[in-house]
């Protein structure tokens, strides 16, 4: 399997310095550094609760870190307003699901293109790569069908290519596998490389270990909101800390 | 297939040249028919581009103003301070126009502070709104001008008509824009799911806010003309609360699915609510109310809904739910009896005591009915598609 696109040099696309978040007494997350490099996949790991979906909402400005930094393209976005994060080129999925569910299929992908990018797209423009993002994810037969008839894995199906409607360079994907067979599994690897060999840098929060093995280059382990290790997937199974706090019995039951 | 563009031009072309003609009818209405039917008409058209107006911004983002009557009743005291019984400060049109930017302003403010707050509480507040300016106004009146109601100038019926008419054509003009433009796709997926439309791009609160102060401009232009045919205005009739449920209550019962649904049954509603108070002076809010509740369970998706299913039917013979059940049927039927018992009752004795028995029977008969209809829908005769949309 080949382990990342060849690349000349390591530009830092995400950036993070001590980012911190309170609910109330409780650090979701707490005093957490990172950093994405353009092109990779990035696997973002953890125990129930250990912050990762947090995490996401502070990249994606839904929250805002207190304290921390945010850098994307080594620009400062903390503070700035979620539909900028978009704008810049920032995308995400939600682990549950937020589609548009009354619209059809084609309409939810048009909204992205609609919104996410600099205005000056003509509408035939938007109804082509509309269509073109359906084709990519395998939902062309179904684009006038109204969202909420779709399958749970089309629906991810979905909210994958309206993410990429917006035109990004960083892909945030919140459990994209959960909830999905065997077969949906594989096909949704598969469209994840599929994305990364778009060009677009992926960091995903999966429980499936099959799955982030796999796919990531990089994987970031989150425990009670601090991050407690770092490191390839092989590195990440070898860890003798990170098999304490979260692996466990999943350990044979994933690999 | 582009499905929000134009569905096809054909279609497209026989629904303009219709409202050419329906716009011709109504320039040329006042040549025709009394001044009764002005007067009415007048009242309609401000239901109906009230209500459209209304739909503009809670229709597809489901968050339900209530500050109509806000909006409205600025409208009216802009014309009762410019536009007096003692004579003209400015000229009518640009009084209008006045109205209409005082509105958005207000409408801006509003949106800016509320439309943070999601469901009741959004509509508690825009209604708290209503109240807190009647209130003030009260207040101000009383202690600082040392009155209570102002008089407006009047105007021939005609003339209001035509004003009126001309609101309303920029009323369904814009709201017809709006929903056809990427702010009215926008303002359907905040309705749909707010966070999922930050997170694509959409700067939600300023289109929020925006469209709510553009859906204001019309109420307050409407209630700027329509100072002059009240002539007599004070906090109560400027800021009257029924005035923000009415949009509501018309949009529902027009079903808001479709754009000329809202339209549609705002005028019916309006009629329905004219020929009610004149018929049944006493009993009107009791019928009203009956036949608001009968539209609801009968009728989730509206009069356009309801006419939809219809003709669905017609074309593609019975569906699937399409038959009524014997409940339905049964309980139609009780409430149609109890509606025409209630008629001849009425129009027998107006005006006699007799019409608290009377009341209290109709009512006892319409509570068994609804009984009933729980008893059957408990019994699993009543399938859920019937309540929800």
């Amino acid at each position: 399997m080949p382990r990342g696109v060849p690349r000349e040099i390591n530009v830092r696309i995400l950036e993070g310095e001590g980012v911190t978040k309170y609910f109330g007494g409780l650090a979701a997350v707490s005093n957490v550094d990172f950093h994405v490099d353009e092109g990779e996949i990035v696997g973002l790991i953890g125990p129930n609760g250990a912050g990762k979906t947090t995490l996401f909402n502070l990249i994606s400005a839904s929250l805002v870190p207190k304290p921390g930094v945010i850098k994307f393209k080594g620009e400062n976005i903390t503070g700035k307003k979620p539909y900028q994060i978009c704008r810049m080129g920032v995308a995400r999925t939600f682990q549950m699901v937020k589609i548009f569910t009354n619209m059809p299929v084609l309409e939810n992908v048009r909204l992205g293109s609609f919104f996410g990018t600099l205005p000056g797209m003509s509408s035939a423009d938007i109804a082509r790569e509309a269509a073109e993002l359906l084709e990519f994810v395998g939902l062309s037969a179904m684009s006038a069908t109204p969202a909420k008839d779709l399958t749970l894995a089309n629906q991810k199906r979905l909210e994958v290519a309206r993410a990429l409607a917006t035109r990004p360079e960083l892909l945030l994907l919140d459990e994209l596998m959960a909830g999905l067979n065997a077969t949906e599994m594989a096909q949704a690897m598969e469209l994840v490389k599929r994305i990364r060999d778009k060009g677009i840098t992926i960091v995903m929060i999966e429980h499936v270990m099959k799955a982030i093995m796999s796919v990531c280059e990089r994987i970031i382990v989150l425990h009670h909101g601090e991050k407690i290790a770092e490191g390839t997937p092989r590195e990440i199974a070898n860890s003798k800390k990170v098999v304490e706090v979260y692996l466990g019995e999943q350990a044979d039951a994933g690999s | 297939m582009d499905i929000t563009t134009f569905t096809s031009n054909k279609r497209f072309q026989i629904w303009g040249i219709s409202l050419l003609v329906v716009l011709a009818a109504l320039a040329t209405l006042p040549q025709w028919v009394g001044s009764y039917y002005v007067v009415l008409l007048t009242f309609i058209l401000m239901y109906i581009l009230i209500t459209v107006s209304w739909t503009i911004f809670s229709g597809p983002t489901g968050y339900m103003s209530l500050a109509s009557a806000a909006f409205f009743g600025v409208g009216v005291y802009t014309s009762a301070i410019l536009f007096p019984m003692t004579g003209a400060v400015l000229p009518l049109p640009l009084i209008i126009v006045i109205a209409g930017i005082i509105s958005f302003i207000l409408g801006l403010l509003v949106g800016a502070l509320t439309l943070r707050l999601k469901g009741i509480y959004f509509a508690i507040f825009t209604f708290g709104l209503v109240l807190l300016i009647q209130r003030f106004l009260l207040w101000f009146e009383m202690n600082i001008t040392a009155t209570r109601g102002r008089f407006v100038a009047t105007l021939d019926n005609n003339y209001i008509y035509y004003v009126m008419l001309v609101i309303f054509v920029a009323t369904l003009l814009t709201a017809y824009f709006i929903r056809r433009s990427r702010f009215g796709l926008a303002l359907q997926s905040i309705g749909e799911n707010e966070e999922a439309a930050a997170h694509i791009g959409i700067n939600v609160t300023l289109v929020k806010v925006i469209i709510f102060a553009i859906s204001a401009v019309f109420m307050g232009a409407a209630g700027a003309i329509m100072a002059s045919k009240l002539i007599y205005i004070d906090p109560y009739i400027a800021f009257n609360p029924l005035l923000s449920f009415m949009p509501v209550l018309m949009a529902i019962f027009g079903g808001l699915g479709q754009f000329y649904g809202p339209i549609i049954g705002a005028a019916v509603f309006a009629y329905l609510q004219e020929f009610l108070k004149t018929e049944f002076p006493f009993a009107y809010m009791f019928t009203f109310g009956l036949v608001l509740v009968m539209v609801m369970v009968f009728m989730p998706s509206g009069l356009v809904g309801m006419i939809q299913r219809l003709l669905a039917s017609l074309k593609e013979g019975p569906q699937e739910k399409s038959t009524p059940s014997w409940t339905l049927i049964f309980s139609f039927l009780f409430g149609i009896l109890g509606g025409l018992v209630s008629w001849f009752i009425f129009r027998e004795r107006r005006g006699a005591r007799v019409h608290l028995k009377v009341g209290g029977v109709v009512t006892i008969i319409v509570i068994a009915f609804y009984l009933i209809l729980l008893l059957l829908a408990y019994l699993g005769e009543l399938r859920s598609g019937y309540f929800g949309i």
